[in-house]
Formats: structure tokens, C-alpha cells, sequence
């Protein structure tokens, strides 16, 4: 039970209730104007960011002990399936989004 | 020092993410939006090895290891994002979704690892708890949701309705609720079992809940499991007080669920209906139900050429077929034998054809197409009245009148292209099988209809053959 009136006295936990009440609004106004012809590359694009997960995966690695060997595994995993999230989110929009560059050049 | 070039790095990552969206949102600035947003990455990620401190002021350590898997994660995902196929584009997202949610999975597990071991001399945070519970559950599900749907996407994974689905499904999630609360609580705190145990429901969850999702809702489960993994990232974000992780995860989250409900307004369907995956079984029932629908006509290539030829207006309307039989520079020459003849060629874009939002639109952009002449489906229907020819390639729900027509079908209520304002509709398709919906389509048999059969890519280079010629 203090536990949990701990995280209400906290101000840390406001301090991050702010962000996510604030970005909420700002993800749905950023994506309420996006014309239809956009829409996959915006999911794919979208895809790409939630892959700053990968900060995470970052910090159990460099933090686990050298011989505790199932964390640097599942760490090592970790931050590889992070990076294909990040990377491969990023080349599949960069690709899908050089189509529509290449046709206004013209 | 340290610690401020970190923080700014992080709040740098987060205006860029911000900027990012909102550049992604306007044709011009797209892939600059894009490439802002993952310069703001790199520099998170960066900042993050080289700054971070722990507990003790410690450095991170196991620079080896990280930045192994770090390019192992760049090689194989520069190959594999460069290497796929338009069409396949769909797939390819889910999967390096499922990426993330497996990431966000396994970050959870170690930090319960740890918690575990300093029991002793840490006592376990009831707010801790629930970000690490939380952050499993929800990267878990959406891990085994977009391998599933990865499967069905590139067809490795049929439809199957299950079964008392959705009272298993309901039982699942009832349980999952009650062994969440068991393990935060701290009710059992002996027994890790509870925690994998979790794991373990929210795999079956995930698979469960996507496996009977018909195809016209593939788009809407995997923005809705985009939006999942973003929330994922996001209690990483409370776990490790990281601004950074919080506002880009919140970002994917809110945006992804706006997009998922922006696509089930365009098929009429409230996303409770998708979540307990009554499409499945409504589908079932309407295919039992069918009814002898009379004989369908056919068209030869050379009557479609010369009806086009002499038409003033031409609208293509394109679906999956276009994309499976990767049509998409065939389609563009046509348009442009027809414009040397005089004829208008416009595209009418429903905005759920294909496999994903905008599926349509990317594909014929990668073939050229001018932007102009791509029209959402209110402007499209608009213009049918005056349209002389539509030709539909490879698309079958998004113009079937059942939708307006027929309350029984599960469709019912998806606003779709009406094609029959026009003159004449021409419909190719490779055989009179059903759409991905699995629904059949009345329009086939209407008076104006008249069926062009063959794959879309020879049915087209045969046409701009025919027109050629005349």
C-alpha cells in the first residue's frame, strides 16, 4: 500500500503524466490532417519511431553483469530487434517516400 | 555536463520525432520529416552509449556486445528494407513491428530478472511493477499479433475462425487482468511462475485475437498493434525515467490510434467489432447464405479497347490484384496511350484497397503516376456520373454494392466506389472467386458489368497492344 502512495506522491510520476497527457493531444493532431494518400508511409514511418524502444534495450545491455550470461543474451536480442525496428522502419519509409520525390522533380 | 548533453539530446530526439510526424503528413515534406526523424534517433541512441550513467554514476558497459548487435540489427535491416518488394511492403511493416514489440518484451524480462535478485535490498516499487508487467504484456501481444499477421499477409498463415473465439478470447484477457494485479499487487511475490505466466497468456492472447481477423481488416489490426508497440516503448519510457522513449512511444501510440480509427470509419466498423474479431464469424454466415446470382458476361480484349478508346473519361480503380500481379507500369502506360487518344484517365482510390491505407497510392507513385490524378473516393464518386469506362483491376470489396445494398453482409455500411454511376464497368479479375473478404460481389452480375478475365499485368500489356493498333 505505500508503495502504491508512493507513486502518487511522487512528483516524478506527474513530471511523466505531463509528457504523455501533452503527446497524446500531439499525436492526434499531427495525424488528424494527413491526406489518405499518405497514410502508409506515415504507419511505416510511425513504426520506425516506436523503435526508440531500442533506448531500453541500450541500457539492459550496458547494465548487465559480464557473467550473467541470460541477461547479455536476451540484451543482445533485444538490441538487435530494436535496431531492425529503427533501421528497417527508416529504409522502408525512405523507399516508399523517394516514389512520390521522384515524380515531382519532373 | 554528461547528464545535460544527454538530457538535450533527448528532448532534440523528441522535437525531431515531433517534426518528424508533421513533415510525414504533407507530400513535400515526407521524407525529409522521415530523415529528421531518424537523425534524431541516431542521436538518441548515440547519446544513450556513450552518456548514460546508472544508479552508482556507472558508465554502461559491454560496448562489444552492443554495438555486435547493433550492426548485425543495421545490416540485416538495410538488406531486408531494401530488398522487399512494393507489394510486400505490408508485411515487411508488421514484421519489423513484431521487432519492436519483441524488443520492448525482452527489455521487460531482464528489468523483472533484476527487481527479483534485489529483492533484499531493494523493495519492489508498486509503480515499477506494473511499467515492467505492463510494458511485457503489451510488447508481447503485439509481438505474436504482428507475427501472425506477417504470416497471414504473405499467405503462410490461412484464416481460421476459432471456435468459441471469442469466449476463449474473453477468458484470456479476463485472466491476464487478474494475474497482472496478482503480480504487481505483490499478493504472490514468490512466485515468478505468475510473471511468465503472463508471457506466456499474452502470446496466445495475440496470436488468438489476430488469427480469425479477416483480410479487409489487416490494415486496421496492424495499425492498431503499431499503436500497441508504441505504447510498449512507452512504459520503457516510465521505466527508465527517459523522456526520449515516453514522447516518441506516446507519439506512435496516439497516432496510431487515430489512424486505426480514421480506417475503421472508412469500412463503417467500430474497432470493438475488429477487436473481438466478429468479422470472422460473420462471415461464415454470409457465406453460407448465398444465393444464385444469374450469369455474369464477358468482354474480349479488342470490345475493351475499342469502348475505351472512344470514351472521354476513363477511371482505373485499382485493388490487391494490381499489386499481386505488380501491374502498376503497365497501368501507367495504358493511361498514357489513352491520353495520346485524347481519353481522361483518372484513379479512383478507396481509401481501404489493398492491404494497408495508401497501399494503392504508393504503388501507382512508384509507377509514375502524377498525384493529381489519384482521387479519394468522395471526389471519385463525384465524377462517376460523367465517367464513360471504369475498369476495375483487381478489386473486389471496395466496389461491391452489398455494402449499401444488402444489411446482411458483413460489409454493410463501408462506404465504397459506386461504379455503376458510370456508362459501362469493366472488371478484371483472375477467376470469379471471392474477394479477400470472402464475400461475393453482386456487381458482377449487373447489367452494366462485364468481366474481363487474367492476370492484370497481361490483360493490360494485351490492351495497350489493341489500342496501339487502332
Amino acid at each position: 500500500m505505500d508503495a502504491i502512495i508512493n507513486l502518487f506522491t511522487d512528483s516524478a510520476t506527474y513530471r511523466l503524466m505531463t509528457i504523455v497527457i501533452l503527446s497524446i493531444f500531439l499525436g492526434i493532431e499531427v495525424i488528424s490532417r494527413v491526406p489518405s494518400v499518405l497514410h502508409t508511409p506515415l504507419m511505416s514511418g510511425a513504426n520506425a519511431i516506436h523503435g526508440v524502444v531500442i533506448i531500453g534495450a541500450i541500457i539492459v545491455m550496458g547494465q548487465a553483469h559480464t557473467d550473467d550470461y541470460l541477461a547479455l543474451t536476451l540484451g543482445f536480442l533485444a538490441v538487435i530487434l530494436g535496431t531492425l525496428n529503427v533501421v528497417g522502419g527508416f529504409v522502408v519509409t525512405d523507399r516508399m517516400l523517394e516514389m512520390f520525390s521522384k515524380k515531382k522533380k519532373k | 555536463m554528461e547528464s545535460m548533453i544527454l538530457q538535450l539530446s533527448y528532448l532534440i530526439g523528441s522535437i525531431t520525432f515531433i517534426m518528424g510526424l508533421k513533415m510525414l503528413s504533407h507530400p513535400d515534406t515526407a521524407r525529409k520529416g522521415n530523415l529528421l526523424a531518424a537523425g534524431g534517433m541516431t542521436l538518441a541512441i548515440l547519446a544513450t552509449i556513450f552518456l548514460y550513467r546508472g544508479e552508482n554514476n556507472e558508465p554502461l558497459h559491454n560496448y562489444i556486445w552492443i554495438f555486435a548487435a547493433l550492426a548485425i540489427g543495421t545490416v540485416v535491416g538495410t538488406i531486408a528494407s531494401k530488398k522487399v518488394q512494393m507489394t510486400a511492403m505490408p508485411e515487411m511493416v508488421s514484421l519489423f513491428n513484431g521487432m519492436g514489440g519483441a524488443c520492448a518484451m525482452l527489455i521487460s524480462i531482464v528489468e523483472y530478472r533484476h527487481i527479483m535478485e534485489n529483492v533484499a535490498t531493494h523493495p519492489v516499487q508498486a509503480g515499477t511493477m506494473t511499467v515492467v508487467v505492463l510494458g511485457m504484456l503489451i510488447g508481447t501481444v503485439s509481438f505474436a499479433g504482428s507475427m501472425i499477421a506477417w504470416g497471414k499477409l504473405n499467405g503462410s498463415i490461412k484464416d481460421r475462425t476459432i471456435p468459441g473465439g471469442q469466449a476463449i478470447n474473453f477468458l484470456l484477457f479476463a485472466g491476464l487482468i487478474t494475474l497482472v494485479i496478482i503480480v504487481v499487487g505483490g499478493f504472490m511475490p514468490d512466485m515468478p511462475a505468475l510473471f511468465y505466466g503472463i508471457l506466456i497468456l499474452g502470446a496466445l492472447y495475440g496470436i488468438l485475437f489476430v488469427m480469425p481477423i479477416g483480410g479487409a481488416d489487416m490494415p486496421v489490426v496492424i495499425s492498431l498493434l503499431n499503436s500497441f508497440t508504441g505504447v510498449a516503448a512507452a512504459f520503457g519510457g516510465f521505466l527508465y525515467d527517459n523522456p526520449v522513449m515516453l514522447t516518441g512511444g506516446i507519439l506512435v501510440g496516439s497516432a496510431g490510434t487515430i489512424l486505426t480509427i480514421l480506417m475503421c470509419k472508412a469500412m463503417n466498423r467500430s474497432l470493438k467489432n475488429v477487436l473481438i474479431g466478429s468479422f470472422g464469424g460473420a462471415k461464415a454466415g454470409a457465406a453460407a447464405g448465398n444465393k444464385d446470382q444469374g450469369a455474369f458476361k464477358e468482354i474480349s480484349l479488342n470490345d475493351t479497347a475499342t469502348l475505351m478508346a472512344y470514351a472521354q473519361k476513363v477511371i482505373i480503380i485499382p485493388g490487391y490484384g494490381l499489386a499481386v500481379a505488380q501491374a502498376q507500369h503497365t497501368c501507367h502506360e495504358l493511361e498514357k496511350v489513352l491520353n495520346d487518344k485524347g481519353v481522361e484517365v483518372l484513379y479512383g482510390i478507396h481509401p481501404v484497397a489493398g492491404r494497408m491505407p495508401g497501399h494503392m497510392n504508393v504503388l501507382l507513385a512508384e509507377a509514375d503516376v502524377p498525384y493529381e490524378k489519384l482521387l479519394e473516393m468522395e471526389d471519385a464518386n463525384d465524377q462517376m456520373g460523367g465517367t464513360n469506362v471504369v475498369l476495375i483491376l483487381g478489386a473486389n470489396d471496395v466496389v461491391n454494392p452489398a455494402a449499401k445494398e444488402d444489411p446482411a453482409s458483413p460489409i454493410y455500411g463501408m462506404p465504397i466506389l459506386e461504379v455503376e454511376k458510370a456508362d459501362h464497368v469493366i472488371i478484371n479479375k483472375r477467376s470469379m472467386k471471392p474477394g479477400y473478404a470472402g464475400i461475393e460481389n453482386e456487381l458482377f452480375f449487373r447489367p452494366k458489368s462485364s468481366m474481363l478475365f487474367g492476370d492484370a499485368k497481361k490483360v493490360l500489356q494485351s490492351l495497350i497492344a489493341e489500342l496501339k493498333q487502332m
